[in-house]
């Protein structure tokens, strides 16, 4: 728990000083917050900063293929109604970024870190966090081989015997496996729409069988482990049976699910899902997603999605047509160089919208609508596609870089 | 078989569809309905048999785990040998294309047999993966216009006297044993590197696999400037690389 002495030695003081200097220098030449060059300097002067930062802090970790992000925003937000918070709430998610985070939080009770899934482990080891949140694992950014079964294997090897209370999805069987092997699991039911990446059993490699949202393995008897938190609607079902409503001013299911963990965190620290809940209203935006801007005297909303299952999720949440749709793909090194993955998503689904292309990679959407048999034009850019959109509140959806382009053209 | 309608069976996509493999059976799909043809599809999991009587068989890429589960399953439960038999078309991508031929190398680092389909046998490369775009030229006895595809793997494929080469590269690796082939088929059965998915980047593959199956001489055009226009976009970058 949060102790009261100094915890840094004078190397790590030195190396956080060095750290900030560079943050300050990285800023002053235009290279964005400087937080990841400011953490990567402060590492180097001292390897095991990580651990000397976070000594007099309760640390939260949150991991996932999709929505750790938000999450670890909706978790912060709860757990500051007990104590103050420090948090990678940019989502500068690697060690450097943490590190960097978390040098900014001195006087801070909780620290709330998002952490990129291959980075878990490690983070984990040095940071003897309190709760880790383990929401989702799907496939994402082909071109890395970042094979998901072998992360969740990562996962479950480096959080085998961990100190920490793991709030993990029950209903994503790559994620329930990576917990099983923790002493300390509490369950949530968060839901899973993408099961792509769920036919096969994590452990055996049996067909996994499903039934509703239930599922098992029939060759080894792994199986779906009974949660004792569950989103249900509109609401939070606590442990005791209690439901607690959601009220979020963020959209869709999938943050429904996320708002649910983030209780179960919440009550982990003594923090009551009815308060948790309430203040987590408050999150407007997320790092520019799921804001409303004007562009060009139109409303537009700014939808990030990532992968095919972050795509899914989009889908569900966005206007009902006749409302129009931008979709934007780029295949920089940052999305993963390989589009191959556009055929995972099911783009039929925009039937009736009218659907307007832009991006680096509009050919390739372009290809894909034509074979998903769904009308679509291909357009310069935003303002184009933004001109040419009948009227209503335009829905943008894009991937990680079109994403931030999408938010450059904005000014948001 | 019904003069007009086509069966097409995608093979085990809860292993082998990581890539976007779907891809592959909906331009088939699309194509096909597009020219009147009445398609039925089957996605057949691998807990489930593979039916022997299909038209076109489409077999996908995957992580080496799934990869190593779906020869085995493969090979116990013999359909798509018996398909083959048959003469069915039988297209498959990366992974798949390993386990069509004799043997590859599997998750546990251990030789593993395939089935033997076509006459290759698949080592792992101690190189860094390949991954980029692709551009190659179709082995000219198929009269198709230029390969584009997106590889991604770590295979090595050598090609035995009863396979051709599917193309020669001329940006990319393709099957990765320096000689500038890529993929390998005889007269049914196809194997290549290439993602993409590669049916989507080269329509005229899918049509070939079509006439194929159908025994036509020809198809009707359709409008494919997309295609068309991706196919060229794709072909330039390949010949920029990063
Ligand atoms: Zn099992």
């Amino acid at each position: 728990m949060a102790g009261n002495t100094d915890p840094l030695s004078a190397r790590a003081k030195l190396a956080v000083t060095a750290g900030k200097a560079a943050a300050a220098v990285s800023r002053a030449a235009g290279r964005g917050s400087g937080s990841v060059i400011g953490g990567k300097v402060a590492l180097r002067l001292e390897p095991d900063l990580l651990a000397r930062l976070s000594t007099h802090l309760d640390v939260v970790l949150v991991s996932a293929t999709n929505g750790k992000t938000t999450t670890t925003r909706l978790i912060a937000e709860a757990l500051r109604a007990s104590g103050p918070v420090v948090s990678n709430a940019l989502g500068a998610n690697m060690p450097a970024g943490i590190t960097s985070a978390l040098a900014g939080g001195s006087d801070a009770k909780y620290g709330v870190i998002e952490v990129d899934e291959k980075y878990l482990a490690g983070v984990a080891r040095d940071v003897d966090p309190k709760a880790i949140a383990l929401l989702n694992l799907s496939r994402d950014q082909l071109d890395r081989a970042a094979e998901t079964r072998m992360l969740a294997e990562r996962w479950r090897e480096g959080l085998a015997g961990t100190k920490a209370v793991v709030i993990a999805n029950a209903d994503d069987p790559l994620v329930a496996w990576a917990a099983s092997s923790c002493p300390n699991v509490i369950w949530v039911a968060a839901g899973q729409q993408w099961k792509e990446d769920s036919w096969s059993c994590p452990s055996c490699g049996g067909v996994l069988q499903w039934s509703g949202d239930d599922w098992g393995c029939g060759e080894c008897g792994f199986r779906r482990p009974t949660p004792s938190w569950a989103l249900s609607g509109d609401h939070v079902l606590d442990p005791h049976g209690a439901a607690w409503p959601i009220k979020l001013q963020l959209p869709g299911r999938a943050n429904k699910a996320n708002a649910t963990t983030s209780a179960a965190v919440a009550a982990a620290f003594g923090v009551h899902p009815q308060t948790a809940l309430e203040r987590m209203y408050d999150v407007a935006a997320v790092a520019g997603r799921y804001d409303v801007v004007s562009f060009s005297g139109r409303e537009l909303r700014l939808l990030l999605a990532k992968n095919p299952a972050g795509w899914l999720e989009t889908f569900s949440l966005i206007d009902a047509p006749p409302a129009p749709v931008v979709l934007s793909v780029n295949a920089r090194s940052a999305d993963g160089t390989d589009t191959s993955w556009l055929w995972d998503v099911a783009y039929g689904r925009l039937a009736g919208h009218p659907i307007f292309v832009i991006g680096d990679r509009k050919l390739d959407l372009a290809v894909r609508l034509e074979v998903a048999g769904v009308d679509f034009r291909v357009c310069r850019d935003l303002d184009e596609a933004v001109a040419a959109a009948p009227p209503g509140r335009i829905e943008v959806i894009a991937n990680y870089t079109a994403f931030q382009d999408l938010r450059r053209r904005v000014g948001n | 078989m019904n003069d007009n309608s086509l069966r097409l069976v995608w093979v085990y996509p809860d292993l082998l569809s990581t890539y976007g493999d779907q891809g592959n059976a909906l331009v088939v799909e699309r194509r096909a309905q597009q020219r009147g043809i009445a398609v039925e599809r089957v996605d057949v999991r691998s807990d489930q048999p593979v039916p022997a009587g299909a038209d076109i068989y489409l077999i996908g890429g995957g992580e080496d785990r799934p990869q190593r589960l779906a020869a085995e399953r493969l090979r116990r439960d013999g359909g798509l040998n018996r398909a083959a038999a048959n003469g069915a078309i039988i297209f498959s991508v990366c992974a798949g294309y390993q386990i069509l031929g004799h043997e590859f190398i599997n998750d546990l680092n251990e030789r593993e047999a395939g089935l033997g389909l076509l006459d290759v046998i698949s080592t792992r490369g101690e190189k860094e993966r390949c991954v980029g775009d692709v551009l190659g030229d179709i082995d000219e006895r198929l009269g198709l216009p230029p390969l584009t595809g997106f590889e991604n793997h770590q295979g090595i494929t050598h090609l035995g006297p009863g396979a051709r080469p599917f193309a020669r590269t001329r940006f990319g690796n393709g099957n990765g044993t320096g000689d500038g082939t890529e993929g390998a088929w005889n007269d049914t059965v196809f194997g290549t590197y290439m993602h993409g998915p590669v049916l989507a980047r080269n329509p005229q593959i899918a049509d070939l696999l079509i006439r194929l199956a159908m025994d036509a001489p020809s198809l009707p055009a359709l409008d494919d400037r997309w295609y068309e226009a991706l196919r060229e976009e794709r072909i330039a970058a390949a010949t920029q690389p990063a």
